[in-house]
């Protein structure tokens, strides 16, 4: 693709603050972050029993939020122990999509000699299209999960969740010849299951990383190549994209919290697939 | 065959691949759904935020194909 000349996969760096690097994507998230500060603060200066204006549009957010929760949760107290994580997530990941999409956003730039070649360095990229960004949300949001979960069960319960030990022997001393295998079974599904922890990582990440880099990388070819009245469905599938990736990101980290939350039940192995989700199967 | 022939080759075979079998089940979830709101007229405020969020999912296989062929 040397004609057009696609995003690079790393975001380049504009300059440095002593070792740390501040990339292009770094300042889209930085603005991003001012734009909800400002918000909170204009909404929190006058605050009023009747709300009107801004404050009526940011309490009816906040409602259709809480009800989407309600529905995977189940609970509204649950919901408000964890609207902080998701709603924040929400907000700030469609904010950052939405502002790449601005004019302006990787076309104001500088140019850089790299390697005997003068090359064009954009000043802002979309802030989610630098994996570091989706991998500290997807990693921070993880580790927040299960803090929640071990707040909200125990430590050594939660950690029974993953080794289960406990199963293991209750199964051992019955001495029923399938309940033993069924044992072994679970311990090994157990162990799996820490694994898919990494796993839930990784997807987290990739998921919202490649939708924006390669929204990005599609609306800059589609630009280099048709400069008008084409990209314009294009530039809307990118809002849409970026607002449907902000909804999975969040709802996903809201599924996960509801999941480890969850009280055990005894002896409920049977009974837990049916169990897991009974919201969900009260929303239909 | 060299290194940088395979690689080409890895490339286009990943994309391809990695696009059809995602593209079938968006489709098949779609047809599902259309299926569910023509036998139910109403179901359709019911059914469009699963609708949705299970075609992302979907979608999210074809984005890691896309993130190899990126990456080699």
């Amino acid at each position: 693709m040397s004609i057009i000349s696609t995003p690079p996969l790393a975001a380049e760096t504009i300059f440095s603050i002593g070792h740390l690097p501040i990339t292009n994507t770094y300042l889209n998230s930085l603005a991003a972050v001012i734009v909800i500060l400002v918000a909170g603060f204009f909404i929190r200066r006058k605050i009023k029993d009747v709300p009107t204006g801004f404050q009526n549009f940011a309490e009816g957010l906040l409602e259709i939020m809480m009800e989407y929760m309600d529905r995977v949760t189940g609970d509204r107290k649950k919901t408000i122990k964890v609207l902080p994580l998701v709603g924040s997530l929400f907000i700030f990941i469609m904010l950052c999509n939405w502002m790449g999409i601005l004019p302006g956003i990787g076309s104001i730039g500088i140019y850089h000699i790299v390697g005997g070649t003068s090359e064009f360095i954009p000043m802002f990229r979309s802030a989610n299209a630098d994996l570091n960004l989706t991998l500290a949300m997807a990693v921070s949001s993880l580790v927040v999960v299960h803090i929640m979960g071990i707040a909200a069960i125990g430590f050594f319960r939660y950690a029974g969740k993953y080794i289960k030990v406990a199963d293991l022997w209750k199964a051992v001393k019955s001495m029923n010849p399938t309940k033993i295998m069924v044992g072994f079974v679970e311990f090994g599904v157990g162990l799996l299951e820490v694994v898919q922890e990494v796993t839930k990582i990784i997807s987290l990440s990739l998921r919202l990383f490649g939708n924006i880099f390669a929204g990005e990388v599609l609306l800059t070819v589609l630009s280099s190549i048709v400069a008008y009245i084409a990209p314009l469905p294009f530039i809307g599938l990118e809002l849409l994209v970026g607002a449907v990736q902000a909804l999975i990101f969040s709802m996903l980290v809201l599924v996960y919290a509801s999941v480890a939350t969850m009280p055990l039940e005894e002896h409920g192995h049977e009974d837990a697939p049916q169990n897991e989700h009974p919201e969900a199967l009260k929303s239909a | 065959m060299d290194a940088a022939t395979a690689t080409i080759l890895a490339k286009g075979y990943t994309i391809a691949i990695g696009g059809m079998l995602p593209a079938y089940a968006i489709g098949k979830i779609g047809a599902k759904a259309m299926e569910s709101i023509g036998r139910n007229p109403e179901s359709v405020n019911v059914l469009f935020t699963p609708m949705i969020l299970g075609m992302a999912f979907a979608e999210a296989i074809a984005i890691y194909a896309l993130i190899i062929t990126f990456i080699l």
